[in-house]
């Protein structure tokens, strides 16, 4: 197990050298950084000195000697646009990305894996075909989309829908379902961590934004999870389970389920990934104040070492949490854990 | 499909790589095949082809159908601004989905708009298929640490999704046009080929991994293995006798990455870094309209949203249809 | 061994698949008797029905395959039209069930003992103390050694052979009165069959549970059954003493059968072969579903499908032992044996 993790560990350093690297690139592409930096008034001795100061002098291969290094420190440079560190600015916005990102993982995985096992056990049941149909319309509907209907459900219709009083007895006033869909409402400092999770305000803030995040892999974990239950159904050892008689609540979410997790733990492990990434999406619909935002202003702007960043960031994300998916293997597949000798000879 | 009935080569009959069916035979035995009969007997997919040749249909003819002409700025009247649909109380029949902010005619911004939407959709499609199969057939006949260096790179880019990529080749080329001025290209054109480039070059993964494991399988057969003997040059090999047997796969691909790349466009044009709101496509549109929201002028950004939405998936039905029907182990 | 109640019997059982074109009667009328502790052995060739049947009597047919018609009795219970939930407490408690790939036959993600004693705990109401000191008990009984420690451990850290042994203590972990064994050996090493056999046979002799031995290994069959039905295209051809119908096989295609097994001391020439093959579900002939293949065939063969004849010990489908037939039942016999073809025939076809 320890060789595969250093393994799995020098790959990942590998990555991240490459995503260096094309981080790097895009600064050379775009030509000369002391344009980007200093404004039109700016003498042509003033920029040389700039130019000695930021070691653009010095060849490539240094330049990205000294990139790496201040990468690894936490040093991403100034802000072309903003003129300040971008670590910094990376750093104040990254807990609301991760809460909206962690907040929608868990919906997904909360409502997709029980509607995964329900139309895997149900594969030619109304409900299960409703269900598979409704996810593809799912899949077909881009995020800022579905972010703009719940925007348009939730906000602008409840909030001008008239009471509807239901018989004598009481009325529904929709407004009072109406939800926030701008911001992160109310939010808490612990430390230099900006919380929205503590307030009620907060977390109603989260609701919309968390479904639209969520939505995509809600339905790409529920087909994962039907596919997987329909193959394991399939298998030896769940007929010989039945064989044995046992019941079918054991068979299906003992036997059967934890078998499916396998692969539902890489593929959520590649789609958090993904969710931080479909963050720039979410957060640009809902004016959510995280990185992915931050990230569109500064391709817009061509704010190189904003942009560089947040790809090395993300890289290191992803990194991390495929490490963290190995080291789950081990928790779920005994088969990994104990080495390939131990098997007893023939009986 | 797979099974016995399909001819297999007497041992002997080796060399025969001029045999290979023509294109012809091949339109007649699709015709003929369980691909046309599955889709006969699926009414869903029936309809998504109908809606996705209406689509195809409004591009190619938008220019005539549509009633008004949305990107020629001179006719629009501000007057005529966010006009509601035809059958609300403020609506006009000449607009039938009412207008936009700047009067445009929303039914003929739509149509635009899905013309715009699919010409770069198709163009990023085919240039990722170009790349990716151009990669795909190196990797997998070449071998050796070109395969290596080229799959190591899918992988990687493959990690992160999309939509990123897509919005950092994005940044980059457009801040190279930004200092680079000499190149002289209008708003609309730089546009098209920054979209373009930025969707093509992020999607060309999964043709490459498709194309390389099915010429991996293809070289080590003996039809390729004597064409190699006998001298034909390699890329011919490629071209005549590998390349026709990755196309199935590669279509089915093409066309579930025809509604990504739509998407993908749509998204990137919301986000502000794709088509200019001068001539709209749906997602253009879709940005507009997403101001006037909140003010009550939801047509301007619901239509259009319905209008890509449809689209997308009816793309995406004829796609998961063609792939079980080309494939059935997949049930 | 008495006939007069017997453990399980099985009448007139149908086997179908719905299909596109039709249902496909993969098991046809098929109808015996297993008695209390003894040891069925059920041969033929892939696809002669002879695993559905096991699978309809466990109740564990595939969709779209069901039961179509015919009884199922257990104990003097009929079965076949229990609910899921009511067969599924017979299941690992009366009728037990092995299948064919021991590597595939247990969850690789939990220990051997915790499949044990869930299917202990399943059908008793033991505490988990003692299922698991019975877990315990059980793999002793399969001979695997250091079960206090085995149990803990899981299945692919086990041979294929303790494999199978574990998967017998499974089968058989609350006495069930029957085990319907589908090719238990099929996929081991030779050497670890005759091991897994003997082992097989002598847990049932001493807890006196029938089996019902699914295979198509004469050689098993002949070391383990006191019976043996022959099937042939979702028929049975012939059923009787297992001696009887290898010394002494009266069907056609039984004696066929036996003269393709290689056996040792026997200075043949070289093993018969039947000519042809089994037809396919879709492609069964009317009248005797052997005809095509059959050296005695006549006309009566194509017209009318033949009945189970009790000659000797034994029952035969084949109308050469007709009571109508010209034939003595000695001729019938010779006839068959020889490898011309016999003069009844030469008249007709």
């Amino acid at each position: 197990m320890v060789a595969f993790i250093i393994r799995r560990f020098i790959q990942s350093l590998f990555v991240m050298f490459v995503v260096a690297l094309v981080s790097f690139a895009m600064f050379q592409f775009i030509g000369d950084p002391v344009n980007q930096m200093v404004g039109i008034e700016t003498s042509l001795a003033e920029r040389a000195a700039l130019r000695e100061r930021l070691g653009l002098n010095d060849p490539i291969y240094v330049q990205f000697w000294h990139y790496i290094v201040n990468a690894v420190s936490g040093d991403f440079g100034l802000s072309y646009q903003h003129k300040r560190p971008v670590a910094d600015m990376l750093l104040e916005r990254l807990p609301a990305t991760l809460e909206l990102s962690l907040v929608s993982a868990l919906f997904s995985l909360i409502v997709g894996i029980p509607m995964g096992v329900y139309t895997g056990l149900n594969r030619d049941g109304f409900l299960a075909k409703l269900f598979l149909t409704i996810s593809l319309i799912g899949i077909s509907l881009p995020t800022f989309l579905i972010g703009i209907l719940l925007i348009f459900v939730f906000s602008v219709m409840m909030a001008n829908a008239p009471p509807i009083p239901v018989f004598d007895l009481f009325t529904i006033y929709p407004s009072a379902l109406q939800l926030p869909s701008f911001g992160r409402g109310t939010t808490v400092d612990i430390g230099s961590w900006r919380t929205g999770l503590l307030t009620t305000d907060g977390l109603k803030a989260l609701i919309m934004p968390s479904i639209t995040l969520g939505l995509f892999q809600l339905t790409l974990i529920m087909r994962l999870v039907r596919s997987e239950m329909l193959e394991v159904l399939r298998t030896d050892y769940i007929k010989f389970a039945r064989a044995r008689g046992l019941a079918n609540r054991a068979i299906n979410f003992g036997h059967a389920l934890k078998n499916t997790l396998v692969p539902v733990i890489t593929i959520t492990g590649l789609q958090v990934g993904s969710i931080i990434a479909f963050a720039i999406i979410t957060e640009t619909v809902f004016q959510w104040p995280g990185m992915g935002q931050m990230f569109l202003l500064a391709v817009q702007n061509v704010d190189i070492p904003i942009m560089a960043a947040y790809l090395m960031l993300i890289a290191f994300f992803f990194v991390v949490i495929n490490l963290i998916v190995d080291m789950l293997y081990y928790v779920v597949d005994p088969r990994l854990r104990v080495d390939a000798g131990k098997v007893s000879g023939h009986g | 499909m797979a099974d016995a009935r399909m001819p297999t080569p007497a041992p002997g009959s080796v060399a025969v790589p001029t045999a290979r069916p023509g294109l012809a035979d091949g339109v007649h035995r699709f015709f003929d095949s369980d691909v046309w009969f599955s889709f006969k007997r699926s009414p869903i997919t029936i309809g998504a082809a109908a809606v996705t040749l209406l689509y195809f249909v409004m591009a190619v003819f938008g220019p005539w159908i549509a009633p008004h002409d949305p990107f020629d700025l001179a006719k629009l009247d501000l007057l005529d601004s966010l006009i509601p649909p035809a059958w609300m109380a403020d609506g006009e029949a000449r607009f039938p989905l009412g207008t936009d902010d700047q009067g445009r005619d929303l039914l003929s911004a739509i149509i635009y708009g899905s013309r715009v939407s699919l010409v770069i959709g198709f163009a990023s499609v085919l240039l990722s298929m170009v790349i990716g199969i151009g990669l795909g057939l190196i990797s997998g006949f070449v071998g050796g640490a070109i395969d290596a260096f080229i799959m190591r790179m899918a992988e990687i880019q493959l990690s992160f999704p999309a939509i990123l990529v897509a919005l950092l080749i994005n940044g980059v080329i457009i801040g190279y046009f930004k200092t680079h001025p000499e190149w002289q290209v209008d708003q609309v054109t730089l546009a098209y080929v920054v979209l373009v480039l930025s969707i093509g070059l992020s999607n060309w993964v999964q043709y490459a991994r498709t194309v390389r494991g099915s010429t991996l399988v293809e070289r080590n057969k003996e039809y390729v293995q004597a064409a190699h003997v006998i001298g034909i040059h390699p890329a011919m090999i490629m071209w005549r006798h590998i390349l026709p047997n990755v196309m199935g796969p590669v279509l089915v691909i093409a066309t579930i990455q025809l509604a990504l790349a739509v998407i993908t466009e749509a998204t990137l044009s919301f986000l502000g870094v794709g088509v200019p709101p001068t001539e709209p496509s749906l997602g253009t549109l879709i940005r507009v309209g997403n101001d006037y929201l909140f003010s009550g002028e939801w047509w301007v950004t619901i239509f259009p949203g319905a209008a890509l939405a449809i689209l997308v998936l009816a793309v995406n039905l004829l796609g998961d249809w063609l792939r079980d029907a080309l494939n059935p182990k997949l049930r | 061994m008495t006939m007069a109640s017997p453990l399980l019997q099985v009448r007139n059982l149908v086997v179908e698949f719905p299909t596109r074109r039709g249902a496909l009667t993969a098991v046809d009328d098929v109808s015996f008797d297993i008695a209390e502790g003894e040891v069925l052995g059920v041969v033929g060739e892939s696809g002669a029905g002879k695993s559905l049947t096991g699978a309809a009597i466990i109740g564990l047919l595939e969709p779209p395959g069901r039961v179509a018609s015919g009884e199922i009795i257990l104990e003097g219970r009929r079965i076949d039209t229990l609910s899921y939930e009511q067969m599924r407490r017979i299941r690992g408690k009366q009728i037990g069930a092995i299948f064919q790939d021991p590597l595939t036959s247990l969850n690789p993600l939990y220990s051997v003992g915790r499949q044990l004693t869930e299917t202990i705990l399943t059908h008793t109401d033991m505490t988990p103390t003692k299922a698991r000191d019975r877990a315990i008990e059980l793999l002793t009984e399969v001979g695997i050694p250091a079960p206090e420690r085995r149990i803990d451990q899981y299945p692919h850290q086990f041979s294929g052979g303790m494999r199978q042994r574990v998967v017998i203590a499974l089968a058989l972990c609350v006495n069930p009165r029957l085990v319907v064994a589908d090719e238990p050996t099929t996929a081991l090493d030779v050497s670890i069959q005759a091991q897994i056999i003997a082992l097989l046979k002598k847990l049932c002799r001493e807890h006196g549970t029938a089996i019902m031995l699914v295979t198509h290994d004469m050689g098993v069959i002949a070391e383990t059954a006191d019976r043996v039905a022959v099937m042939y295209a979702g028929r049975i051809a012939e059923i009787g003493p297992v001696r009887e119908v290898i010394k002494n096989a009266k069907h056609p295609y039984t004696h066929g059968l036996m003269g393709s097994i290689p056996a040792v001391g026997h200075d043949a020439e070289r093993l018969e072969q039947i000519p042809g093959s089994m037809p396919r579900l879709t492609d069964i002939p009317t009248g005797c579903a052997f005809n095509r293949r059959c050296l005695h065939v006549h006309e009566r063969c194509f017209k009318d499908r033949p009945d189970a004849l009790p000659v000797e010990d034994s029952r035969v489908a084949c109308w050469l032992y007709d009571s109508a037939n010209a034939m003595s039942l000695d001729e019938a016999k010779r006839a068959v044996a020889s490898k011309e073809t016999g003069s009844v025939e030469q008249a007709n076809v």
